[in-house]
């Protein structure tokens, strides 16, 4: 029991980082924030996912992928797609050509709904889809890349170039995507309207909750061996190899774990969004999800939150009075953290709490010397 | 080819060149069941090009390595591991971020796959394993310290003791005692009078004193090819080998 307890939660400490996490992402900010900003924080949290996978991806397998806006955009892709096919009910759609298919797919000439959409009229289908689909792309390029061993540098540059491809492939397909513009009006869930105040309150906390379920999962696979099998690959990958471990399978897996979690994130970015467009899925957010993490400290699973949060704060905060600057800044900001605090927010703190410590044991102990001072023990040699 | 020996490990011609350099050459090693084999050579001889074809490192561009009668060319490493080859590394290689107790434990030949490692957890059955171990190679007292702190011949043995987990069938090290200071060779003398009960044993090994001590047949190896072999005595009495090896 105590065990399990451990491995979840990560111990004492593990269990109060955690709460006050929960704390402010439950209570302080649903409280403080209106309902328009706390939709803003929810869109950031599922970024949070994509953070959280990069951590466990980059920071403690060693492997850094550019291109995780993929995943997060195909999970984004799926639910969007059934939202979509619920939007687009023979009745509301009674204007158009062919009525029952998608708008865009009206205006692109499309009379029937392409086979792949089919499946996506199913809301049991989606769910899995949002996790399934991304694991088996990832597991795909994973299997094609780690068994061969390609990694570092490489990997991030194939990637990226994933990151493009799916980008432009979309963005070409307006008729059977939506293309630049994405899918857009999207309204409901099952007939219950997702842009009302009370359904978004309920997916900002649908959203923390999964959040906080992603952080104690990943605690839990890394306390144990897995945890300790990627910190072995991390200092000796040769000796784990050699010591009978197939070392890409445990890459493969971590891959597809991030993936699956990215698109968790990006199916709740559609429901609080109500949109999916392939900027969301290209280079650049997926070099932004980079920054994120790095911020948060890359082998922090609590720190990628924070730094997500924090950046992206920064980001509206920033773009609402200086647009053109926000890039520069955010430029800046991954030099400096990569400079100054290669272990970012999280190292911080650490840091902070290294300095800390001491001072409070001190101030305990000489807190506690007076009073044992004012009342002298009676000695044993004064009876 | 079909073997029909007894041998456990059986190297018929086996050879590797890098861009055009044969760093071995038309090897033939026969190792028997609880045979102690030590490989001597100078420096950039092969010897450990010839451990990193049977664990699959390097893969060989002629020959057959036949490990129980399968062969290994061919084999991904983890496979050749898991059939029960062991290999120690020239550079103590551990794991400087893991305790000892870590080290050993993440050596322990189950919970190897993926979803094997999430599955798998420390039983008594492991840790008294890991004791035992522990106990073996001189570092009972160290479990809980981290093997970046551990002395060079700690290293070495933390190495061995890693391989001792997994009870391999054959068990190969490269350089066991080099930078350890005189009682540490004795001590590992003994570690390896010990633990070669059961198993079959290659060592690559320069220390000429410490090879008489341990070896049953030695292989003298000179730029990729077998110089000689024979029992220490023979070799030590070998012109040949007297003239590229143990001359100078
Ligand atoms: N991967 C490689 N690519 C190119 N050349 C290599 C490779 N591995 C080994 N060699 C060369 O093969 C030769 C044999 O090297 P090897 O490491 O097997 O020697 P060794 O007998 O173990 O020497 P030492 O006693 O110094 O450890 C050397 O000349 C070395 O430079
Ligand atoms: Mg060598």
């Amino acid at each position: 029991m105590k065990a399990i307890y451990n491995r979840l939660f990560g111990g004492t400490t593990g269990v109060v980082q955690l709460g006050i996490l929960a704390a402010i992402l439950m209570i302080v900010l649903p409280l403080s924030l209106d309902i328009f900003r706390l939709n803003l924080v929810g869109k950031y949290l599922t970024y949070a996912f994509v953070a959280l996978g990069l951590v466990l991806l980059w920071g403690k397998a060693g492997v850094l992928s550019l291109g995780q806006g993929v995943f997060f955009g195909l999970g984004g892709y799926c639910m969007a797609m059934f939202l979509k096919l619920e939007a687009s009910d023979p009745i509301s759609t009674k204007i158009q050509s062919t009525p029952g298919i998608p708008d865009f797919m009206d205006w692109n000439q499309i009379t029937q709904l392409p086979a792949f959409w089919m499946p996506f009229k199913s809301l049991p289908f989606t769910l899995l889809a949002v996790v399934v689909v991304p694991s088996i792309v990832a597991f795909v390029l994973g299997v094609a890349m780690f068994k061969r061993r390609v990694g570092g540098v490489y990997f991030a540059i194939i990637t990226q170039a994933l990151a493009l491809i799916l980008s432009l492939a979309i963005d070409g397909n307006q008729g059977y995507t939506g293309g630049r513009n994405g899918i857009t009006d999207l309204r409901t869930l099952l007939g219950w309207d997702i842009r009302s105040s009370h359904a978004q309150y309920l997916l900002y906390f649908t959203t923390c909750g999964l959040l906080v379920l992603a952080i104690v999962l990943s605690q839990w696979m890394l306390s144990g061996k897995l945890g300790k099998m990627l910190l072995a690959m991390r200092d000796r990958e040769d000796r784990v190899r050699f010591s009978g471990y197939d070392v890409s399978m445990f890459k493969v897996f971590t891959f597809c774990f991030a993936a699956a979690l990215s698109g968790v994130g990006g199916a709740l970015f559609v429901l609080q969004v109500g949109f999916i467009s392939p900027s969301l899925v290209g280079i650049v957010p997926s070099i932004e999800m980079v920054i994120f993490a790095a911020v948060g400290g890359r082998v922090s699973l609590l720190g990628a939150v924070y730094g997500t949060l924090l950046v992206n704060t920064g980001k509206s905060l920033f773009s609402e009075n200086f647009p053109q600057l926000w890039l520069f800044a955010m430029g800046g900001l991954f030099i400096a953290v990569v400079v100054l605090f290669p272990n970012g927010l999280a190292g911080v703190v650490e840091l902070i709490r290294k300095k800390v410590s001491p001072f409070l044991k001190n101030l305990r102990t000489s807190s506690t010397l007076p009073t044992s001072g004012s009342t002298p023990l009676p000695s044993p040699d004064k009876p | 080819m079909n073997a029909k020996t007894d041998f456990l490990l059986y190297i018929e011609d086996l050879g590797v060149s890098f861009d055009g350099f044969k760093a071995v050459d038309g090897l033939n090693l026969y190792v028997e069941r609880n045979e102690l084999r030590v490989i001597i050579g100078p420096n950039g001889a092969g010897k450990t090009t010839v451990l990193d074809m049977i664990c699959g490192k390097t893969q060989p561009t002629q020959g057959s390595i036949r490990f129980k009668d399968r062969e290994l060319v061919g084999m991904a490493e983890h496979q050749i591991v898991r059939s029960g080859v062991g290999r120690k590394f020239q550079t103590p290689s551990i794991y400087e971020n893991l305790t000892v107790f870590e080290n050993l434990e993440v050596s322990y030949p189950k919970g190897r796959s993926v979803f094997g490692s999430l599955a798998f957890r420390t039983t008594p059955e492991v840790v008294e394993r890991i004791h035992q171990v522990a106990e073996q190679i001189f570092l009972k007292e160290a479990l809980d310290l981290e093997g970046a702190f551990l002395s060079h011949g700690q290293k070495q043995w933390l190495e061995i003791g890693m391989l001792l987990m997994q009870e391999p069938e054959l068990l190969m090290l490269d350089e066991p005692v080099a930078g350890m200071s005189a009682p540490e060779r004795e001590k590992t003398a003994e570690l390896l009078n010990r633990i070669r009960k059961g198993r079959s044993i290659i060592i690559i090994e320069h220390d000429m004193e410490f090879v008489s001590r341990i070896a049953d047949t030695v292989t003298v190896l000179h730029l990729g090819k077998i110089l000689a072999e024979g029992s220490m005595q023979e070799i030590q009495h070998n012109p040949n080998v007297i003239e590229v090896y143990l001359g100078h």
